[in-house]
This record gives C-alpha cells, sequence and structure tokens, in this order.
C-alpha cells in the first residue's frame, strides 16, 4: 500500500480532479463546488432575461437564492426554494452525490435527497460574487482557439470514464 | 516497434534516473510543506539538490538560493533559481530516457539549434502569476486553501486574454482547479507531489520572461497524418496531432506535430468538444476522412510543431494512417526538444506495433517482451475504447515515461469486430460523432455549447 501511495506521488500524470457527468443545461447553465459553497445560476422559468443565484454553504448549510440584481427569492423561507431544488438536483448529477455531500459535509442515508438532509437556514449570500464567476465561466466561450504548442497540455491528457 | 526493440528499450530506468528523481522528489516533499518554516529534512533535500547541481552553470545561484530560502528569506530570484535547478534535473531524466528510446528504435533524431527569444511580454502580467507562485511555495500545497486559490482568478483572467501567454495561462487554471477541488489540501490524504511541483515549477520558469518557442521557418510540402492525442481540463480542449511531414523539394521526411487548442468550460465534456475547434475544418476534416494535407508557408518551429494555419492548407488525397506508419515512420526524422521543454512528460513518441496479444492492460510481443498499456488515456471524445485495443492486431501509439515505466497509449487500432476487420482512430469524430447511438444521446443531451452562447449572449456585457 504504502509502495502503491508513494509511486502515485511521484508521478506526473495523475487524474486529481474526478470527471463531470454531462447534463443538460437549460435550466441551470452554471454550477460549482468553490468557495466553501455549492454555488450556482438558475435560469428563470417565466423572464428569459432573469435567473437566480443560489447557493449552499458547506458546513453550516445556510441556503441563499436571490436574482442577479440583488432582489431576494421570494419563495425562499424556512424550506428551499424551487431554485435551490434544482441547483441540488443539477449538481448531485454533475458531481455524484458522494462529492456533494462530501463538500456541504452533510450526512445523506442512502438513495437519501441532499436537501431533506440540510437544516433550513436561511442566511442570503451575496448574489454579485456568485454571478460574476458565472460571467468568467461564459467568457471562456469567447476566448479564441490557440495553435501555439503548448507543451503544458503534456500534463492533462485527456482521460476516458473512470473504469 | 519490434519485440527486439522493445527488449533493449528494457524494464529498468536508464543510468542515473532513479538518483536525479530522488533528488527531485525530496524538493516536491520540501514544496508540500512550504518554505516558511523549513524543517531539517526538507533543508536537507534542498542542499542535496544544490549540491547535485553545484557543478553545472546554475551551481552558485542553486547553492546562495537554497542557503537563502532556509534561512527564511524567499525572493523571486531564488524561487526561479530552484524552479530551474529542479527543472535541469528533469531535463537530464528527459535526455536519458528519450537517447534509450531513440536507440532502441533506431530513430534519428536532428540536433537543437538555439533559436531567438520570441520577445516580450507585458512583465505586469508575468509578475502578477510570480506573486501567486511564491504564496504557493511560502504555505506549501498542505497550507492551501479557499482564500490562496481564488487569489489566482485575477492573473489566470488577464493572461487568458494575452495569446502569446496561453501556455502559462491553461497552465495556471488547471492547477488552479485541481487545488480548489482539493481544498483545504490539509485534509488531502495524499498530495499528488510529484505533479504540482512539476506544474508549479513549469509556470515559474514561465512567468520570467514568457515562453521560449523560439524562431520558425516557413515550409512547405505533404502532411500525412499518424493520428491524434487530445489535451482536457476542466477549461481547455486541444487535439494534437502526430504526422509525417514531407517538404517540398524532396527533403527527409520529418516527424512533426500541430495542433488546435480551445477555451472551454466543465459542462461540455465528450464528443462536443470537436464543435469548439470548428475554425479549423480543413485540419478537422482531413483527420477525420484520413487526408493527406497540402500545406503551403506554415511555420515550423525549431521543437517540430507546426503553427497551424487553417488556410495555409488544403485537403489532398486519401492516405490510411497505418500505411504512413508501415512506410513511412521508421525513417522519418524525429525533432529535438527545446531545451526548457525538456521533461519526461513531453515525451509522446509515435510507434507503430502489431503481432501482438493483449492480456488485460499489457500487450505482449512474441518473444515475451511486455509493454504495459495506458488505456486512461482514451478519452470520451473518441470512438477508440478498451474493448478496441483488446481486439486490435496491429495499434498505432505514443510511448510515454511515467511512475518508472514506459507505457503505450493506443491513437489508432486495427481489430476485428464480428469477423469483420476495422481500423478506429481518436481522430474520427473530429467532424462530429458517427456512430448512431452517440449522435443520438448526444442530441437528447441537448447542445451544451449552444445554451451558453445563448446564456453568455443575453448576460455578458450588461
Amino acid at each position: 500500500m504504502d509502495a502503491d501511495r508513494a509511486a502515485w506521488e511521484q508521478r506526473s500524470v495523475v487524474r486529481v480532479v474526478p470527471p463531470v457527468e454531462p447534463r443538460k443545461l437549460a435550466k441551470v447553465p452554471f454550477v460549482e463546488l468553490a468557495d466553501g459553497r455549492l454555488q450556482g445560476v438558475v435560469s428563470s422559468g417565466s423572464d428569459i432575461e432573469r435567473v437566480y443565484v443560489s447557493s449552499i454553504t458547506a458546513g453550516t448549510h445556510a441556503l441563499s437564492c436571490s436574482t442577479n440584481n440583488n432582489r431576494p427569492c421570494g419563495a425562499l423561507h424556512g424550506y428551499a426554494c424551487k431554485h435551490i431544488r434544482m441547483l441540488a438536483d443539477e449538481a448531485v448529477l454533475q458531481y455524484g452525490m458522494d462529492r456533494v455531500a462530501r463538500y456541504l459535509r452533510v450526512e445523506v442515508a442512502e438513495h437519501g435527497d441532499l436537501i431533506n438532509s440540510l437544516n433550513r437556514l436561511v442566511e442570503r449570500t451575496p448574489a454579485a460574487v456568485v454571478f460574476s464567476r458565472f460571467l468568467r465561466h461564459l467568457a471562456y466561450l469567447e476566448v479564441p482557439e490557440s495553435t501555439e504548442p503548448l507543451a503544458e497540455l503534456h500534463w492533462f491528457p485527456a482521460m476516458g470514464a473512470v473504469r | 516497434m519490434l519485440d527486439v526493440q522493445l527488449g533493449e528499450l528494457g524494464s529498468g530506468s536508464p543510468a542515473g534516473v532513479d538518483e536525479a528523481l530522488e533528488l527531485v522528489a525530496g524538493f516536491d516533499d520540501a514544496l508540500v510543506h512550504g518554505f516558511a518554516r523549513i524543517g531539517e529534512e526538507p533543508a536537507a533535500a534542498l542542499s542535496a539538490l544544490a549540491g547535485a547541481l553545484a557543478a553545472s552553470p546554475l551551481g552558485d545561484r542553486i547553492g546562495e538560493s537554497v542557503e537563502k530560502v532556509v534561512a527564511g528569506s524567499i525572493g523571486d530570484e531564488h524561487l526561479a533559481a530552484l524552479a530551474g535547478g529542479r527543472a535541469a534535473l528533469t531535463g537530464a531524466v528527459h535526455d536519458a530516457l528519450l537517447g534509450s528510446l531513440d536507440a532502441a528504435l533506431g530513430r534519428t533524431r536532428a540536433a537543437w539549434e538555439a533559436a531567438p527569444g520570441t520577445g516580450d511580454h507585458p512583465d505586469n502580467l508575468l509578475a502578477g502569476c510570480r506573486v501567486w507562485l511564491r504564496e504557493l511555495a511560502i504555505v506549501g500545497w498542505r497550507g492551501v486553501d479557499h482564500d490562496v486559490v481564488s487569489s489566482s482568478d485575477q492573473a489566470i483572467e488577464a493572461l487568458l486574454a494575452v495569446p502569446e501567454l496561453r501556455g502559462l495561462a491553461v497552465l495556471l487554471d488547471g492547477l488552479a482547479a485541481e487545488l480548489r477541488a482539493s481544498c483545504p489540501v490539509s485534509t488531502m490524504e495524499h498530495v499528488p507531489a510529484r505533479r504540482w511541483a512539476d506544474l508549479w515549477s513549469r509556470a515559474l520558469l514561465l512567468s520570467q520572461s514568457g515562453p521560449w518557442n523560439g524562431g520558425a521557418e516557413q515550409v512547405s510540402g505533404r502532411l500525412l497524418i499518424l493520428g491524434a492525442d487530445v489535451h482536457e481540463h476542466a477549461t481547455v480542449v486541444r487535439v494534437q496531432v502526430h504526422g509525417v511531414f514531407e517538404p517540398a523539394g524532396g527533403a527527409p521526411a520529418r516527424l512533426v506535430r500541430t495542433s488546435v487548442a480551445a477555451a472551454k468550460v466543465d459542462t461540455i465534456v465528450g464528443p462536443a468538444v470537436w464543435r469548439l475547434m470548428g475554425g479549423h475544418p480543413v485540419l478537422l476534416g482531413a483527420l477525420a476522412e484520413h487526408r493527406t494535407l497540402e500545406i503551403t508557408d506554415m511555420p515550423l518551429l525549431g521543437g517540430g510543431d507546426l503553427v497551424w494555419h487553417d488556410d495555409r492548407a488544403r485537403a489532398g488525397e486519401e492516405a490510411d494512417p497505418f500505411a504512413t506508419a508501415r512506410v513511412q515512420l521508421g525513417a522519418a526524422v524525429a525533432a529535438p526538444v527545446p531545451p526548457l521543454d525538456r521533461h519526461p512528460v513531453r515525451i509522446a513518441e509515435p510507434v507503430f506495433i502489431e503481432g501482438y496479444t493483449v492480456d488485460g492492460e499489457t500487450l505482449e510481443l512474441g518473444g515475451g517482451n511486455m509493454l504495459a498499456l495506458d488505456l486512461d488515456r482514451l478519452p470520451s471524445s473518441t470512438p477508440l475504447t478498451p474493448e478496441l485495443v483488446a481486439a486490435s492486431t496491429a495499434c498505432l501509439g505514443l510511448l510515454h515515461w511515467d511512475g518508472g515505466r514506459w507505457t503505450l497509449q493506443p491513437i489508432a487500432v486495427q481489430a476485428t469486430v464480428k469477423k469483420k476487420p476495422v481500423a478506429v482512430h481518436t481522430g474520427d469524430w473530429a467532424m462530429g460523432p458517427t456512430d448512431p447511438k452517440v449522435v443520438k444521446a448526444e442530441a437528447k443531451a441537448g447542445d451544451a455549447v449552444a445554451v451558453l452562447r445563448e446564456r453568455a449572449g443575453r448576460l455578458l456585457r450588461k
């Protein structure tokens, strides 16, 4: 076991970030585990110009949801609004239940539901931080292609599914 | 590649490789704990590194830098000297490995000719990177938390806007994503010490005065594709094509690489990634249709990288990569590796192998010599699967070295499926998947790129 560990630590190419699973992006275009939160952006069902910024904080499990203009989500009081539910469902699709639960430090019973496993503290975190991370995420699609040799990428071979 | 060649490559490492990597491991361990309060063991490891390089041109600077760092004075120039010392060691390991591989294959490699520097780069951006890398060195991987990772955001965003600094941008972005996913690193069971120290060292060297691609010659001729390798992390995908280049006018054929990288986000995965490189239809079309490429006045860098310009190429007749490999691969002249790119991880030598049996993850040639297959490196964006490799009778692959052994990454196979011969290449889906089942699954999942572009159109620039 120790030999395996030493071998892994002394390899240049190892998988550190587990691969994410493909999912439909139409309703929840952005989900991430970052800054100590599960956070993301949920498209409004009624207004194509509006999005909701939702998050669940790791450890405290505080819930937050507001529009990108910082207007609090009217449906969030005492229990999770549908935006937070959608965010959690899509996060589980993207990262798998284990990884999300571990990140949020929440105990989920086998076949249990993530949201029902949280206590329901509401604590609004500023939407601007998450929204600007989403805009930064979208901005990648505007970065032009490159045909430079980029030898750095030899550390990042594309890997298939975990077998 | 023949059984006797594989036998010659042997199972052990060339002389000195293990000793050099032990020094590297000592440095890597020091970086795990950070240079802020350096313990006895890491201090001894850094001194050993300095000792080993004492007679080299870097000797004095590394010796002095180790003294300063151990004494708690961690300046940019000291860290740069340490990264340079580590790169000298990994470079020597690379040279020993590639030399033994070339000898075993009987491959001729052109000599490196010093090339002029690439020019000036905005130093404020590079300085921003150095600040972050210095912070990482001080806290060590074990000290990395969310705040340390987030502090790289601005520097990376700025780098992405500068085409010449793209390599540094994708490197730091990949490292930051791995650190973010591992936060807080103090609770991580094992730290990928070699890997992160590799990335840190290369980033530090790149952030001194930018990349070192050097000068280019303009070349014309015919490119025969051998196959494609795919590189990817959350925010980039790159296809690197290996091929044999026949210069116009009859000079000897050369082994070259050419590549296209596109920025992406983590939710764009699988065959959809090819669409991001759609700005290069001639190259992608030739990959998918197995055609030659006629090239006019394209820059070829000293390290054998053809800097692809889609408008300076046109597709020619059909050409089977296996035929190219059988006829041309043996005699083609390999390119030298730019000095600062010399690291074992860059070794990706195309070889053609047949007459073997596959047992699980090992390929056995007739005379009893074995070669490990790297089946993790079969990307989900391609039709090449472990099952096809297991059923194969001939294989085009890239030889890599990592963790003390050689492995073969298949990039194309000839196999028998349902009693029919088939040939499958990693680039077969370059113009979109050809398997109806995959096409259907893709259609069902929806077009991630289109959804995100729509969102970007509405929400960006407001």
